[in-house]
């Protein structure tokens, strides 16, 4: 049996054919769609390392089947950057040197876009923390991943208040 | 012998080394396109789960192949039936560092998560699901669990082929005459690495030619393993390892699942991945094993330390007890007792091989140590950096030696300073702050060895000028990529942009093992040697030439500076390395080098980095929770070649100090031998909430007898020292002493 979704992958449109309807959101981007930055570190939604936006929302994506998401549209960590250009939280998170081995970067870096876009942390590094701490890093790079949110978060807010100035 | 003398190293180095280069491989691993193992998917590929034995002990005697092999997808299913071959006995140990592994040769089952079959299938989803239709029966033998599970006795040996037992001088007698005591006993848990990456490998086999993609520690040396389990000859095989996902101890070798994987990759002619889940990893890939450990210490009228008496006993498996976790080392080399011994003792469970953990035996024994310095400052009524300054060594305890260079005082005074530890109320429970939390200051010393392994290093100045630099280091998070750049950089007097770096690939010249806090010191003094020898060989044509600036100046050696050449007392003369090339005849210059420690230099100093940990926690007075609020560590650790990298990584040690002291442990049942917590809802490790009010200090300090480089590695130290630091400010918030790890809420809330 098949299953036919349409998803926006990062902007294109892709029609996929599932011949499994076991197969989640993070496996079917590595596994088929040859978008391996999204990373997994458990498979059961407690470590973030697989974090994506849905919709605009940061969800763990081993946690969703791709069934279940047809009409979505999903921004992985490949979809971040345009060109050369990376996105602030992306320049935030080399400049802070807010991570170590890289494992979990780009679901904390998605996590942090979805956080920013919350707008519930503001540059608070309480609620930061806190709204980070579905993002598990092993090398501990916490302290830098802290100061990069808030420091993008400041750089973004510029940006806008310049667009809207 | 060359006319070529070279200048001494410090003339010509630190134009790279030094500055807080931004991480290489920043924009790689920001973007999602640093390739990890897992992330590789030749044609053809097939996906491999194994089943894990779901007992601790005891026999498989039925596996319901025929339903795992119905199910669609599943193109083979594994057992000790009809196992893939391999040509290297399982059972036996051939190298360092090599356990027995478990490749389903027979049925036996010797812990929980030991691979029992392996299922094969076109997708991950069938192969999944394949190794749950399985439904294994046994016949269970009772679990060993725990200390009690037999009587300890004496290990045969430490790991590292250190001895189970240090005497120097006469505990007993300095325990008899001291004036005061403590004996106390301090339990730890056992700790699985859980680094974010599983494990993972993508074997593809031509003939008998093998290609890996694999996370490791030690590139090379691994290689060999392999060649050995499938009997070819180790130029076969091609290990690309650019990125690991973390290691901590966990990567340095092939375990089993891994070898299971390439041996069925090879059976059925297809590429084969295999990942482990997180479960996975808490049984056949190594952890830190659970000690418990019994202090005995002494000091006289003057609170100097009679006797220092550290037993420790560890749980290891029943089949290799290759690695009782060496916590008792710790006593040895830090605090000036007049006697000194260290036991090491083992009990047998039944689990999975331990191994090295990031600070092997450091982090467990210091987590121990620093707790009874802290209870014997107590009982001397002194202040506990007043008590450690007082029993401090100024030459390693027992052996006597000098040490190579120890700036441990200066770590003491400036955490001190920056921590704001004069004033702290020796007396407990005296702070409490504005939101009438009880408030605690702790303090810890940091200690970790100073070793060097073996590596060695290609480079090459090109016709253009650029650099070309080569070894088979592995980058687990801790900066090789960059860190290393730098070093062979300034070796070749090149700007980094200059110098291409090759690394992480077995094919390249073996840069050791990435562990023990000496990766930096060997493989970037592999790349120093072989860098200075291109230089050299540089010199050796330009001094020769009659047509070059250089010429004749060989006896008074040379300066190479931002890709030239300059002679050393003459700098007037000088030319671009690419001239000087292209006159020669255009051909690329090739060094070689190779870094291990002369054991003369090892007999002469004791070498250690040394560090000082101050925490604060505070605590709810009602509920018990409680915070690490503040850490401050200051470290000497000879040359650092990247500010911000170590900094990055002595924040990251101590962080995992903070997990050890409050959060990590695999528990265990008793009646199943299986750990409960296999993942991380249930084992717990520091989230972003968790950490906060953290500040290092790298301590300057030249160290001229360590290694060439004078770097000591910074890797492990920040767990030791930080440890003890938080619990014994538990300690200076409540006035519990609490003698195990983690210390949790519910030991705070029962009555003691």
């Amino acid at each position: 049996m098949s299953y036919s979704i349409s998803l926006t992958v990062n902007g294109d449109q892709r029609r996929v054919e599932l011949d499994d309807p076991r197969v989640t959101l993070l496996d079917l981007l590595r596994e088929r769609l040859d978008l391996t930055g999204t990373k997994k570190g458990c498979d059961r939604g407690q470590c973030g390392a697989c974090t994506v936006l849905v919709d605009g929302r940061r969800i763990n994506s081993c946690l969703a089947l791709a069934v279940t998401l047809d009409g979505a549209d999903i921004t992985t960590i490949e979809g971040l950057a345009h060109g050369d250009a990376l996105h602030p939280v992306q320049a935030a998170f080399i400049e802070h040197d807010g991570f170590q081995c890289g494992y979990c970067t780009p679901g904390q870096i998605m996590s942090a876009v979805g956080l920013i876009a919350e707008g519930q942390a503001g540059d608070d590094p309480e609620r930061v923390r806190e709204g980070m701490s579905g993002n598990l890093c092993r090398c501990a790079a916490y302290h830098g991943i802290t100061e990069a949110v808030i420091d993008a978060t400041r750089r973004m807010a510029e940006t806008t208040e310049r667009k809207s100035a | 012998m060359s006319e070529a003398v070279l200048t001494p190293m410090p003339m010509r180095f630190g134009s790279n080394s030094g500055q807080s280069v931004t991480r290489r491989d920043g924009i790689a691993k920001v973007t999602g396109r640093a390739t990890y193992a897992a992330d590789n998917r030749p044609d053809g590929m097939l996906y491999a789960v194994f089943a894990p034995a779901t007992i601790a002990r005891g026999r498989v005697t039925h596996l319901d192949t025929e339903a795992a092999k119905a199910h669609p997808g599943v193109v083979e299913v594994f057992t000790p039936k009809n196992r893939p071959p391999v040509v290297g006995d399982p059972d036996k140990k051939p190298f360092m560092f090599a356990i027995p592994l478990e490749l389903l040769q027979d049925d036996t089952v010797r812990y929980a998560m030991q691979p029992i079959a392996l299922i094969v299938g076109e997708t991950l989803e069938a192969a999944t699901e394949g190794a749950r239709l399985l439904n294994p029966q046994y016949e269970v033998e009772p679990p060993r669990t725990g200390f009690d599970a037999e009587p300890a006795r004496r290990a045969a040996a430490g790991p590292f082929g250190r001895p189970a037992e240090v005497v120097h001088g006469d505990t007993e007698a300095g325990l008899a005459e001291a004036q005061q005591k403590v004996d106390v006993t301090y339990d730890t848990p056992a700790q699985y690495h859980n680094a974010m990456e599983p494990h993972a490998i993508v074997a593809k086999w031509d003939g008998d030619k093998l290609e890996i993609d694999t996370p490791n520690q030690a590139i090379v040396l691994s290689r060999g393993f392999y060649a050995y389990y499938f009997g070819i000859p180790p130029e076969n095989i091609l290990i690309r390892s650019p990125y690991l996902g973390g290691g901590f101890g966990s990567k340095a070798v092939p375990y089993s699942p891994l070898l299971l994987a390439v041996a069925a990759a090879r059976q059925m002619g297809r590429p084969l991945k295999l990942v482990l889940s997180r479960a996975q990893m808490f049984g056949p890939v190594g952890h830190r094993g659970a000690t418990r450990q019994r202090l005995r210490i002494g000091i006289d009228g003057e609170a100097q330390m009679t006797a220092l008496d550290h037993v420790s006993t560890a749980i290891v498996d029943s089949f290799d007890s290759s690695f009782p976790e060496p916590a008792a080392n710790a006593s040895q080399g830090l605090y000036n007792a007049s006697s000194l011994h260290s036991l090491m003792m083992v009990v047998h469970n039944d689990i999975g091989v331990p191994g090295a953990m990031r600070a092997p035996g450091e982090a467990s024994g210091s987590a121990a140590l620093e707790c009874a310095i802290d209870e014997m400052a107590e009982k001397a009524g002194m202040d506990p950096l007043e008590f450690r300054l007082k029993n401090y060594a100024d030459v390693e305890p027992g052996t006597g030696k000098p040490f190579s260079s120890k700036a441990l005082r200066e770590c003491y005074a400036q955490g001190a300073q920056r921590f704001g530890w004069a004033g702290r109320p020796l007396a407990p429970r005296q702070m409490v702050d504005e939101n009438g939390f009880l408030t605690g200051w702790g303090m810890g010393t940091a200690l970790f060895g100073a070793p060097m392994f073996a590596a060695q290093a290609r480079a090459v100045l090109r016709p253009d000028g650029t650099g070309l630099v080569e070894t088979a280091a592995a980058d687990m998070g801790q900066g090789a990529w960059t860190a290393l750049a730098q070093i062979a950089a300034d070796s070749l007097g090149l700007p980094l942009d200059k110098v291409e770096f090759r690394s992480g690939s077995s094919d390249l010249p073996d840069g050791g093992v990435a562990g023990g806090s000496g990766h930096t010191a060997t493989a970037g003094g592999a790349l120093h040697a072989a860098g200075t020898d291109a230089i050299r060989r540089l010199g050796e044509l330009a001094a020769a030439d009659p047509a070059s600036p250089l010429f004749g100046t060989g006896n008074q050696g040379f300066v190479a500076r931002d890709g030239r050449l300059y002679a050393a007392r003459d700098e007037s003369r000088s030319e671009a390395y690419a001239d000087i090339i292209a006159r020669a005849g255009g051909q690329e210059i090739e060094g070689k080098g190779s870094a291990a420690r002369p054991p003369e230099d090892a007999e002469r100093h004791a070498m250690y980095s040394h560090g000082a940990v101050f925490a604060e926690v505070k605590i709810d007075p009602l509920l018990f929770q409680m915070r690490v609020t503040r850490l401050v560590g200051a470290f000497a650790a000879g040359r650092i070649i990247n500010p911000k990298l170590a900094e990055s990584q002595l924040m990251g040690g101590m962080i995992w100090g903070i997990s050890f002291a409050l959060h990590e442990e695999a528990r265990f049942d008793k009646r199943t031998g299986r750990i409960m917590n296999t993942d991380f809802a249930g084992y717990h490790i520091p989230v972003n909430a968790d950490v906060r009010g953290l500040d290092v200090i790298t301590v300057h300090e030249d160290d001229p007898y360590v290694n060439p480089l004078g770097i000591k590695g910074v890797g492990e130290i920040g767990v030791t020292g930080t440890v003890g630091a938080i619990g014994n400010a538990i300690w200076h918030a409540t006035g519990r002493r609490i003698r195990h790890f983690p210390i949790r809420i519910e030991d705070l809330l029962s009555e003691g």
